[in-house]
């Protein structure tokens, strides 16, 4: 069974078209990059897909079944300014809170759920600033929590939004090198990204998105530059098409 | 006046409200230490000076109808919050402008109200500033029990409202029905606003809510301890504060906030790891690394790949 199943989605923002029949599939073990300018609904993609806004058409399937906020199986990693970062709470703590609508009303944490906790610290390697206020980490550290807090629902997706803005190259390196594990363990991995070249080099496939999939493929097969030119609306001569080296 | 006198003054049968006084100052200091701790995480001060105004009119009504002014001041409070709660829904007016516009509203039907009773403007004071004397025995009971119930209700809720004060998106990804969390936590401080105001007065009740919660927020980086060490704080500045009142004889709202201001003052100076004075004693001795540069934070992944990371 696939573990994300998006048949002719429509979805309207504020009376706007914002997506259009957009299909897209992805199985256990892939890392696709969601790639596409400002405004082409990559962010709007992922709240469809965390069924957080409402759909005008098609359907979302996580491992076959639609998709429920808090039901099914999806970790999800907002952009880091999203987070309250100033709040007064540990490392551990914050990877616990991502389990907070499982462990459900009136109930306090048990030995499972500190068990998740820690085998998701461990995935991330964050086990030894556990006990470390959130506000104390650096932009890599802040990342890897948000990162563990999805993995805490051990969940079969997973999905990213920008991780990698606003930080330095050798960051970036650590945390591909973690989405690419964690799918190749067997979790799909869907993330969007503005950075062209990481996503070249790191991702399986990769999605171009402009209100509607442009091309899906794999980024070796991506070699024709009018798709490119098409998803970002630039012209021939620039310089991203060098930096996907179609040109 | 000292201390042995104040406790004779307490035990004194013709001073029977004094004591009255004291513990409903406590335990409504406990109360909003306790709020107050979302309230100041949250960044949602405004929304306490909204509903501390907005039980006005409640306080009016109850007050010709001579019925209990808490009674009156929560349902006028709770109305108000959840008219914020609803308005703010609407994104096209933020949510700012939505607690500014019932504020104002909710304190100009206050005036309007309480000026059609007869002999209003000493009442008028006592609402504002609050008093310690002809608080009605059924008062004590009303605050404490809907203390107890408001602190069960803090501590049953406590992990949904951390994450939605962490990451809203997240926290409805979740499951978590955030709208109503919201306004549960509307209530609840409108409710420990209400409680407090009859010692603290209208105007001066925000800083019960915020005031402790601050200083304690300055002192610890736990929230647990942060959430022990506010209603501390208030409680002791409520204590506090009625001695000096009543030894001095100044008004018994200002001088409680007073007290929790040289409170916040003294843990702003004196804070273990970034109080002033440490950050100041400090600075000659050695140089505080930044968060991100600090050379054993990238453990783990870091380790492991060191050669790359050595290089930036």
């Amino acid at each position: 069974m696939r573990a994300l199943d998006i048949e002719d989605l429509d979805v309207d923002l504020g009376g706007r078209p914002v997506l259009r029949d957009v299909r897209l599939r992805l199985d256990r073990g892939e890392l696709v990059g969601l790639l596409g300018p400002n405004g082409a609904g990559k962010t709007t993609l992922l709240r469809a897909i965390l069924a957080l806004i409402r759909t005008r058409g098609g359907r979302v399937l996580v491992e076959g079944k639609p998709s429920r906020p808090g039901r099914s199986a999806i970790g999800y990693v907002p952009q880091r300014h999203e987070f309250t970062w100033d709040f007064p709470i540990s490392v551990e703590q914050t990877v616990l809170s991502g389990r907070t609508g499982r462990i459900g009303l009136l109930r306090r944490p048990g030995v499972a759920d500190w068990r998740a906790v820690g085998d998701a610290l461990d995935r991330v390697q964050l086990s030894e600033l556990r006990g470390r206020p959130v506000a104390e980490l650096s932009g890599g550290q802040r990342q890897r929590v948000l990162v563990a807090r999805a993995l805490a629902l051990a969940p079969s997706i997973l999905l990213l939004d920008e991780p990698f803005t606003g930080l330095d190259m050798p960051t970036q390196e650590l945390l591909s090198d973690l989405f690419a594990s964690l799918a190749q363990e067997g979790r799909a991995v869907l993330m969007t990204t503005h950075d062209l070249v990481a996503a070249m080099e790191s991702c399986t496939r990769l999605v171009l998105l402009n209100g509607q999939v442009i091309a899906d493929g794999r980024p070796e097969d991506l070699q024709d530059a009018e798709v490119w030119m098409r998803t970002f609306g630039v012209r021939e001569t620039s310089p991203l098409l060098k930096l996907v080296k179609v040109a | 006046m000292s201390i042995t006198d104040f406790v004779t003054d307490l035990l004194n049968p013709d001073l029977a409200f004094l004591p009255k006084a004291l513990a409903i100052a406590v335990m409504s200091s406990i109360v909003c230490g306790v709020v107050g701790c979302y309230v100041v995480l949250r960044g949602m001060a405004f929304i306490g000076d909204a509903v501390a105004h907005a039980v006005f009119p409640g306080l009016a009504v109850a007050f010709v109808l001579q019925g209990s002014l808490v009674l009156g001041g929560a349902v006028a409070g709770v109305a108000t919050a959840l008219l914020i709660a609803i308005f703010s829904q609407n994104r096209r007016v933020k949510e700012d402008s939505v607690i500014g516009v019932f504020l104002v509203a909710a304190f100009a039907l206050g005036i309007v109200i309480i000026s059609q009773a007869p002999g209003y403007s000493g009442s008028l004071q006592q609402f504002l500033f609050g008093s310690i004397t002809g608080i009605p025995d059924r008062d004590l009971y009303l605050v404490g029990v809907s203390g107890l119930v408001i602190l069960s209700l803090v501590f049953a809720l406590h992990k949904e409202f951390v994450a939605v004060c962490l990451d809203r998106e997240m926290a409805r990804s979740m499951g978590l029905p955030v709208f109503w969390l919201d306004i549960v936590l509307y209530v609840l401080v409108t409710l420990a606003v209400v409680i407090s105001l009859q010692t603290i007065g209208n105007i001066l009740v925000l800083a019960l809510l915020i005031t402790p919660a601050a200083a304690a927020r300055l002192l610890t980086d736990r929230l647990g301890v942060m959430m022990l060490l506010a209603p501390a704080i208030g409680g002791t500045s409520a204590l506090v504060g009625l001695y000096l009142s009543w030894s001095y004889d100044t008004p018994v709202g200002g001088t409680i906030v007073l007290v929790a201001t040289a409170v916040f003052l003294a843990a702003w100076l004196l804070a273990p790891r970034h109080g002033l004075l440490v950050r100041r004693w400090r600075r000659p001795a050695r140089h505080e690394p930044s968060a991100d540069t600090r050379p054993n934070d990238e453990t783990g992944v870091a380790a492991a790949r060191g050669a790359t990371a050595a290089v930036s």
